[in-house]
């Protein structure tokens, strides 16, 4: 949306729209000495939905974290290969994990409200980035976009946790809206909710699209067939007694689901998988 | 499912009526057992109160409310008061706990947030829940041995720069002094503050952290945002229940706050608790001496009471914020 509001080290003043967001080159993520995928090449594309699918443990959460370096987190994990945001390598060693979770925000499988009212948890960004906002205002958009204003406007003051779980998701949805982010990673935000909440995150990701990258994890293939662009399937391969995860197909979303030019593919979107 | 399956056309095959079969029995005897020994332990605690208070009652009779605010205790005329003793009890718990809150919260923090590795945290966190079994009376022997003469150059140098501060001073202290006390407390209550903050992040889901990070917030932020404010339940409690301890701790005061009979402002100074003066005195006291300390006692129950009421009243404030 604004990454020429970047500040520090993810310098990329240059409003330059890069057709691509992320670039990634022979990716592989080690969580301590055991590969969990490997040799993942691929481009995402900006302001397009791009999801990820493959079976259980392929690595698309682990490939999905390296986005936002949220592996850095994690004791033992590493990461080998090249990835580029906005022409940036992201892992270069002037680069400040927490600045580029800015920039790019992530919604996670289970929702996560703080245990705050509903209005600190949507203001919690902007007040710990130091954002030099409306609050009130920021607030009020964010949960207006993440469609769930109608539902919250009376009680902002109650806590984020007494909301219901798809009202919950919506609600950290907004808050990482809140924080204007450049794209925002979503890993299986779907998986607990019912199908019409289900519904409602889907169109609102839709509409996120006019100004957002979104990259999502799904286990749901109507899902990925109904919202992405770009769709990249990813497997499981036995090295020895290693599962790792592989990159199979990454093409635009018809094709993967029409037409993909590799068998597991077209066995796994049929669900002939396994 | 042919055999198996389910026929229940004849109401005899679904049972459920009252049985009296033997784990019914086990279970009703249960909660018969549990409820015959609550009460008990309620009887318990009626009764050590009634007692003590009787037993104090000619003390009260004679010097009434005034006993609070007297600081005098003189066996010889038979004039008795704790005011010195509330102030000294006070003193120390709040000051240990001003040493004990950030030391235990950070090593509560310390130990949970991944700042270090595995083999450092596990180590400090077993000798953390370690000091709490070393008896109070060797902390006491190692306050008077090692501590006292350990700190006396910096009580001096800090009686010395701020003799204006009322707190900090009087002569220049030597050894035994309420600020001792506090330290050594503080060393006995921080375990229990770092060990239950601990739980209680350790409880907190997983995911929340991530929330924080996910948003751009740094550790810090995290932990002072986040983490802080949603474990501040138990963190509360922790503090109420390391307060209670050193309340009511006894060997540690009577061997170093120096169980002066006076009142006397200065921490540097020597003072008393109402525990140190009744650990002291039991023993030589007579008649009406007894009667005063068991009406310091009473006091000192009270005293914890209304702590512990305040300390309920306040976790549950927090508990309401949460929700
Ligand atoms: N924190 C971790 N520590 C060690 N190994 C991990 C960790 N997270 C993931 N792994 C391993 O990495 C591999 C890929 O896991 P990942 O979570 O990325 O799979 P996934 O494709 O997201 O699966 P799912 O669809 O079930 O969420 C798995 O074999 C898993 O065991
Ligand atoms: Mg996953």
């Amino acid at each position: 949306m604004n990454p020429n509001s970047v500040s520090g080290a993810m310098q990329t003043q240059s409003p330059k729209p890069t057709s691509y967001v992320f670039q990634i080159e022979n990716l592989s993520v080690y969580y301590g000495s055991n590969p969990a995928v490997k040799n993942v090449s691929l481009k995402v594309p900006a302001r397009q939905i791009t999801a990820f699918i493959g079976p259980s443990g392929c690595g698309k959460s682990t490939v999905l974290r390296c986005f936002n370096r949220t592996n850095d987190l994690i004791p033992g994990a590493r990461v080998e290969g090249k990835l580029t945001y906005h022409g940036k390598d992201l892992y270069a060693a002037d680069v400040d994990p927490v600045s580029v979770r800015r920039h790019i925000g992530m919604v996670f499988q289970k929702p996560n409200p703080f245990p705050k009212s509903i209005y600190d948890n949507v203001a919690y960004g902007p007040r710990v980035l130091g954002m030099k906002v409306d609050l009130d205002e920021v607030v009020e958009t964010s949960l207006k976009r993440a469609a769930l204003w109608d539902e919250v406007k009376d009680k902002l003051k109650e806590s984020g946790q007494s909301l219901s779980g798809g009202q919950q998701q919506r609600l950290c949805i907004a808050r990482a809206l809140a924080v204007q982010p450049d794209v925002i990673l979503m890993d299986e935000p779907c998986s607990a909710l019912d199908p019409i909440s289900t519904r409602r995150i889907e169109e609102l990701m839709k509409e996120l699209e006019q100004d957002y990258t979104i990259i999502i994890v799904t286990h749901n293939m109507q899902q990925a067939s109904r919202v992405s662009d770009m769709t990249a399937f990813f497997s499981v391969e036995l090295v020895g007694s290693n599962r790792v995860g592989e990159l199979v197909e990454f093409d635009k979303t018809e094709v993967i689901f029409n037409n993909p030019s590799k068998e597991a593919t077209r066995d796994y979107v049929e669900g002939r998988f396994g | 499912m042919t055999s198996a399956a389910r026929d229940f056309e004849s109401s005899q095959d679904i049972n459920i009526e009252k049985k009296m079969d033997s784990s019914r029995i086990l279970d009703v005897g249960f909660v018969r057992l549990t409820l015959v020994l609550s009460i008990f332990a309620g009887i318990l605690l009626i009764l050590v109160i009634l007692q003590t208070t009787e037993a104090a009652l000619p003390a009260i009779q004679q010097f009434g409310l005034e006993f609070l605010v007297t600081s005098r205790w003189n066996p010889v005329e038979n004039i008795f008061g704790v005011l010195p003793q509330i102030y000294g009890t006070l003193m120390t718990s709040l000051v240990a706990l001003v040493f004990a809150v950030p030391l235990g919260i950070g090593t509560a923090i310390f130990l949970t947030e991944d700042f270090a590795p595995k083999w450092i945290t596990v180590p400090i966190g077993f000798a953390i829940e370690l000091i709490v079994a070393i008896p109070s009376v060797v902390l006491g022997l190692w306050g008077i041995f090692v501590l006292i003469p350990a700190v006396r150059p910096i009580f001096r140098a800090i009686n010395e720069s701020m003799k204006w501060f009322p707190l900090f001073g009087g002569p220049a202290p030597r050894g035994p002094s309420l600020l001792i006390v506090s330290l050594v407390l503080s060393i006995m209550i921080c375990p229990i503050i770092a060990s239950i903050t601990r739980s209680t992040f350790e409880s907190l889901p997983r995911n929340l952290r991530d929330g924080a990070l996910a948003l751009g917030a740094t550790r810090w932020e995290t932990i002072l945002t986040v983490m802080i404010p949603a474990g501040l339940s138990g963190i509360v409690s922790s503090i109420m229940l390391a307060m209670g301890r050193a309340l009511g701790e006894t060997m540690v005061a009577a061997m170093i706050s120096g169980n002066a009979n006076r009142i006397n402002i200065s921490l540097m100074q020597p003072g008393s608790t109402i525990t140190g003066l009744i650990a002291s005195q039991f023993g030589e006291a007579g008649r009406l001496q007894v009667s005063a300390l068991m009406y310091a006692g009473v006091v000192l129950m009270i005293l914890t009471l209304v702590v512990n009421v305040l300390a309920e009243i306040v976790i549950r404030r927090f508990q309401n914020l949460e929700q």
